[in-house]
């Protein structure tokens, strides 16, 4: 039987992992190699690394990390944050990358998605999208949560499918760092309107919000998080043995 | 020494990384000596049938791989890699494949009963059909990650592995020196470490 997926999310800036909540405040947390090693070991069923470095010297350092992790981790590793253009796809897949995934550059310039799923593949390129409530309309945030695109989040996941998208990671801003669970709202409207997989990310604080997550959203395919896995206030065999033990199909 | 065959598709970071953890030698290579020289053959590949085997063609390996695995040299393809050792594949048309499996490739979508998303991604559980050397350090249950469209059909002698999704999907097949996993075992942890060994003992 087919799985339900646990990702943490690593977000990294200077070759180091921060998280913010609510995508301000950052603080500094871990080393990404170890963390990597960690969730490996603890049951991890893939591994979200996010560039959020601003300079040229940033960029190159996560790229060792990326490299580094790559050779001892082997569960498959997206990588998101700064791509832009097929040259950056080629970039992260040579440092050993499985997925890419996209976000403001697909805003940007939509044809990165089809242009990317043409050379490596659908199952290559994730379309990440940051959505927040504006005037009771679902709506694309773009820089990370920081600039309203005023594009419609249910027409772009539909669109961002057709373009070749293989996987959709659906971030609320609306839930994301306030640990009272996933935004099961926003996913089922997303799920009404794509068949690829989906990624619900944004709000897990406890083993619960994973649970609701997988009973109510047979379409949610995998629960991402960050915080709450790198604090160790969820351990994930812990989780995946509580989802298990209540009907959630997961690999342990 | 292993030789990961480089007919510019995919990724084979992870899978050589994977073979260096392990302690084996690799190459990632389209030389013909390298090949000739190597004591086992893994070809991987991603993305469309034809676009990849036109690519493979183009190397023009073909026939050094086909008389090496006839000679007996292991040789392990892996997702869409399993899928070119097929008699003949119908994605996009119809395609020949190297012909080292009997039986044919189709779209998953087409004989599915329920309704499932397609592409199968994730993990899912393996089932032994037969017993099999590639799976000596593996136990039923062992969970493995896939990513694809297509599966192997109409090859019930040679599959030694089968995974549930809605319907029973070809997991990997055997038919003497010659293997394939549809699933990555790159990327299935544990449990595709244990089988690149196993792979490098055949």
């Amino acid at each position: 039987m087919i799985t339900k997926r646990i990702i943490p999310c690593l977000d990294v800036r200077n070759g180091r992992v921060v998280k913010g909540v609510n995508f301000s405040g950052v603080q500094d947390v871990e080393d990404p190699v170890a963390m990597a090693a960690f969730y490996n070991e603890s049951g991890a069923d893939e591994l979200v690394f996010y560039d959020i470095t601003a300079s040229f010297e940033g960029r190159a350092l996560f790229n060792d990390v990326l490299t580094e992790v790559a050779k001892q981790i082997f569960i498959p590793l997206t990588v998101g944050g700064a791509i832009n253009s097929v040259a950056d796809f080629d970039r992260v897949l040579k440092c050993g990358a499985d997925k890419v995934s996209v976000n403001t550059g697909a805003v940007r310039n939509p044809s990165l998605i089809t242009e990317a799923a043409k050379r490596y593949g659908n199952q290559c390129v994730v379309l990440s999208m940051d959505v927040k409530r504006v005037d009771g309309k679902y709506t694309i945030f773009a820089k990370g949560g920081r600039e309203n695109t005023g594009i419609d989040a249910l027409e772009w996941a539909r669109q961002g499918e057709d373009r070749g998208a293989g996987e959709l990671v659906v971030n609320s801003i609306d839930t994301d760092g306030v640990k009272r669970g996933f935004d099961t709202e926003l996913l089922e409207e997303i799920g009404r309107r794509v068949s690829v997989p989906i990624i619900a990310s944004g709000g897990a604080g406890s083993k619960e919000d994973f649970l609701k997550l997988f009973k109510t959203l047979p379409k949610v395919d995998a629960g991402l998080a960050a915080s709450i896995f790198h604090f160790k206030e969820i351990n994930i065999r812990d989780l995946k043995n509580y989802l298990r033990s209540n009907g959630v199909e997961v690999r342990l | 020494m292993i030789a990961i065959i480089d007919y510019g598709v995919g990724n084979l970071f992870s899978l050589s990384s994977s073979l260096n953890y392990l302690g084996l030698s690799n190459a990632v290579t389209s030389e013909k000596n390298v090949i000739l020289a190597a004591d086992r053959i893994i070809l991987p590949g991603v993305g469309a049938f034809a676009d990849a085997y036109a690519k493979l063609e183009a190397t023009g390996l073909i026939s050094l791989i086909k008389e090496e695995a006839a000679a007996g040299k292991p040789l392990l393809g892996i997702c869409l890699g399993m899928q070119m050792l097929f008699d003949k594949s119908f994605e996009y048309g119809v395609h020949a494949g190297l012909g080292f499996i009997r039986g044919e490739v189709c779209p998953i979508a087409e004989d599915l009963t329920e309704p499932l998303k397609v592409p199968h991604i994730g993990w899912n559980s393996l089932h032994f059909v037969k017993d099999s050397p590639l799976f000596k350090y593996n136990k039923e249950g062992d969970y493995v990650y896939y990513v694809h469209s297509y599966y192997g059909k109409n090859c019930a002698e040679s599959v030694i592995a089968t995974s549930l999704y809605g319907i029973e999907i070809t997991g990997a097949v055997a038919c003497g020196n010659v293997f394939g996993t549809q699933f990555h075992p790159e990327k299935s942890g544990e449990a595709g470490l244990r089988i690149l060994k196993a792979f490098s003992e055949v």
